[in-house]
């Protein structure tokens, strides 16, 4: 177990180099430089003072060995187009805004989803069953932006219930939350439906039911448990695409989170936010798939850490 | 009742016989048509995907306005007899803008999903049939890839190369392929293993023959539902880095950019300027899905997810 979570944290780290490495040459290939400005035309003297105060007029190779040694310090340097404001200070501000948002999507998404499913597979075939499905299916198929306006139009224009942009209270989450959870609840009630479907038919359920436990413990203690197994392996790629899907949930309800920042970054060509975001992001998920596989080994005994699955 | 002794006839014993199959025989394909084609649901999502390929190859004849021209003394307004879906903000038929985007959705959709499936079943048929040391090393840089958000890859990419519809097939390719490479290789583990792929090597039979007569057979169920289910995930790629501002640039039209435009005006009543994209991206992923579902099910019904 310790071999296998040291041998899981290494190609963790390697993998967070390369991503860095990545993209920092990838960022330096991006035509035009982040002093173009059309129109302003600073002189010549000032963009240079720039270019070396930011390190940019130095080789390539001393400008990445510098961003690696200021990243060893968790320092992700200071912004190009927003100057004095740091990366590091745009992740603390946009952060826990785009976290709050993720961490109430992905449990409305896990709580929804098993719900949705357990009742689909409880009534397979039944009226429930088939409103469920169909329910899936369409949220599978309507991507959260088309979603997200007509949660605006009609529950925060027209009946008026809750806020129709930006953040503060608890009221301005349900809305993006709720745009941003629809697939990720189809995902999860379809997986947990066949999963359920699929325990139920297994001889120990047989042994339990012959052995006269009660409907709900079969179902809540012996059946959903193997069920939902499958869906905790799903939690990473999830988290991501929560988290990632909410760069446009953020700019449809003007969420001051992280893909403002990344957005902007994109469009003002400040290398250091648009690095820092994509390194932040990756190393968060990464970090959030190792923690998947630990919790996975821990909780299904089946599973055999030591051993790397084919 | 009696049966009189003379009616009693050993029966005839013609060894030939005994193993011959009487009925016709079925080929992968064919049973996989018959099953498909019972399958109500697959069936309307290949309908709709077959009447958006026509929409998509002759839709542009079937209209006399241009996706380009404005017109901006009709801008706004509500569909129409003369303007089917009604008209934009700079006055441009929406009705031939849908028509004009699914011609882009679709191309990117289909042209990543199929490059994807080239690279991968090299890439992942190399790694799984080779196996050992190349198989590590090969799995381990997928492995790599794959811990890797893939919209911030794609995000980087549309960066670097500059928006525009080639770059998002390349973007979508670069991570796309891995999916595909991931599931070639363990089928192809899981098969050279298996008993009957060496019943056949016992019997004498060389690897051609193996690959072409029980791998590919085996193989092609499984990357069908790949490919089925990697045609809805790019166009919706598409249409996400389209509303993020990073996908075709005007005057182009996709379904992503149309929906995007129209997101401030839908509080001032426009409806179909955002209903109608809506509708075709979500009609789109709807039918390929549909499609995937009804193929997992035909090539795998053991594994249904």
């Amino acid at each position: 177990m310790a071999q296998y979570i040291l041998r899981r944290f290494f190609s963790m780290i390697i993998t967070l180099w390369l991503i860095v490495t990545v993209t920092f040459f990838l960022m330096h290939t991006v035509p035009g430089s982040p002093f173009d400005k059309d129109g302003k035309e600073a002189s010549p003297a000032v963009i240079q003072n720039m270019m070396s105060f930011y390190h940019l007029d130095e080789p390539l190779s001393v400008q990445y060995v510098l961003y690696l040694k200021s990243l060893l310090t968790l320092d992700l340097g200071p912004s190009i187009a927003h100057y004095p404001d740091s990366v590091n200070s745009m992740i603390d501000r946009g952060f826990p805004v785009s976290f709050q948002l993720g961490i109430v999507s992905l449990l409305l998404a896990i709580i929804t989803g098993i719900g949705l499913g357990t009742i689909a597979a409880l009534r397979q075939n039944g009226l429930i069953d088939y409103v469920a499905m169909v329910l899936a299916v369409i949220g599978i198929a309507v991507p959260s932006f088309i979603i997200a306006p007509l949660l605006i139009k009609y529950v925060a224009v027209e009946w008026k219930l809750l806020p129709v942009a930006t953040w503060g209270s608890w009221k301005h989450v349900v809305l993006p939350a709720i745009a941003l959870s629809t697939g990720p609840i189809a995902t999860i009630a379809r997986l947990t439906r066949a999963n359920l479907i699929e325990v139920l038919t297994q001889d120990y359920i047989e042994t339990a039911r012959a052995k006269g436990l009660s409907p709900a413990t079969i179902v809540f203690k012996h059946a959903l448990r193997n069920a939902v197994l499958p869906v905790v392996t799903l939690l990473g790629t999830l988290l991501a695409n929560v988290l990632t899907g909410s760069f446009v949930i953020e700019k449809i309800f003007a969420i001051p989170g992280m893909g403002k920042y990344f957005v902007d970054g994109i469009n003002n060509r400040d290398y250091a936010v648009i690095m820092g975001t994509t390194v932040f992001y990756s190393a968060l998920l990464i970090f959030m798939m190792f923690l998947v596989d630990i919790v996975y080994g821990l909780i299904d005994p089946r599973i055999k850490l030591h051993r790397k699955e084919a | 009742m009696s049966v009189p002794d003379h009616l009693f006839v050993p029966m005839s014993q013609s060894p030939g016989r005994a193993e011959q199959i009487v009925r016709p025989r079925l080929s992968l394909w064919k049973q996989a048509q018959i099953r498909l084609f019972s399958n109500k649901l697959a069936m309307a999502g290949l309908i709709i995907i077959m009447l958006l390929a026509i929409l998509a190859i002759f839709g542009p004849l079937m209209t006399t306005h241009s996706y380009s021209k404005q017109d901006l003394l009709h801008g706004n307004q509500p569909p129409s007899l003369k303007h089917w879906f009604g008209t934009d903000d700079l006055g441009r038929d929406v009705f031939a803008r849908i028509l004009f985007g699914s011609r882009i959705s679709l191309t990117v959709g289909i042209a990543a999903a199929l490059i994807d499936f080239f690279i991968g079943i090299v890439y992942g048929g190399i790694a799984g049939y080779f196996g050992g040391r190349i198989d590590n090393v090969m799995m381990r840089f997928v492995d790599i890839l794959y811990g890797i958000p893939y919209l911030l890859v794609v995000i980087m990419l549309m960066v670097v190369m500059g928006p525009g519809l080639l770059t998002i097939i390349i973007a979508l390719i670069s991570t796309g392929w891995i999916g595909m490479a991931r599931i070639v290789r363990g089928q192809v583990l899981q098969l050279k293993s298996s008993e009957y792929v060496m019943a056949a090597r016992t019997l004498g039979a060389g690897s051609w023959y193996i690959i072409r007569k029980h791998m590919l057979p085996n193989t092609v169920g499984v990357i069908i539902v790949q490919i089925t289910f990697s045609v809805p995930s790019a166009i919706f790629a598409e249409a996400f880095l389209s509303f993020l501002g990073l996908g075709i640039q005007p005057p182009l039209a996709s379904w992503g950019t149309m929906a995007n435009d129209a997101l401030p005006t839908i509080l001032s009543g426009n409806w179909w300027r955002l209903f109608f994209p809506a509708f075709f991206i979500s009609l789109t992923m709807l039918a390929f899905n549909l499609l995937g579902d009804g193929l997992l099910n035909i090539f795998n019904p053991k594994q249904r997810r």
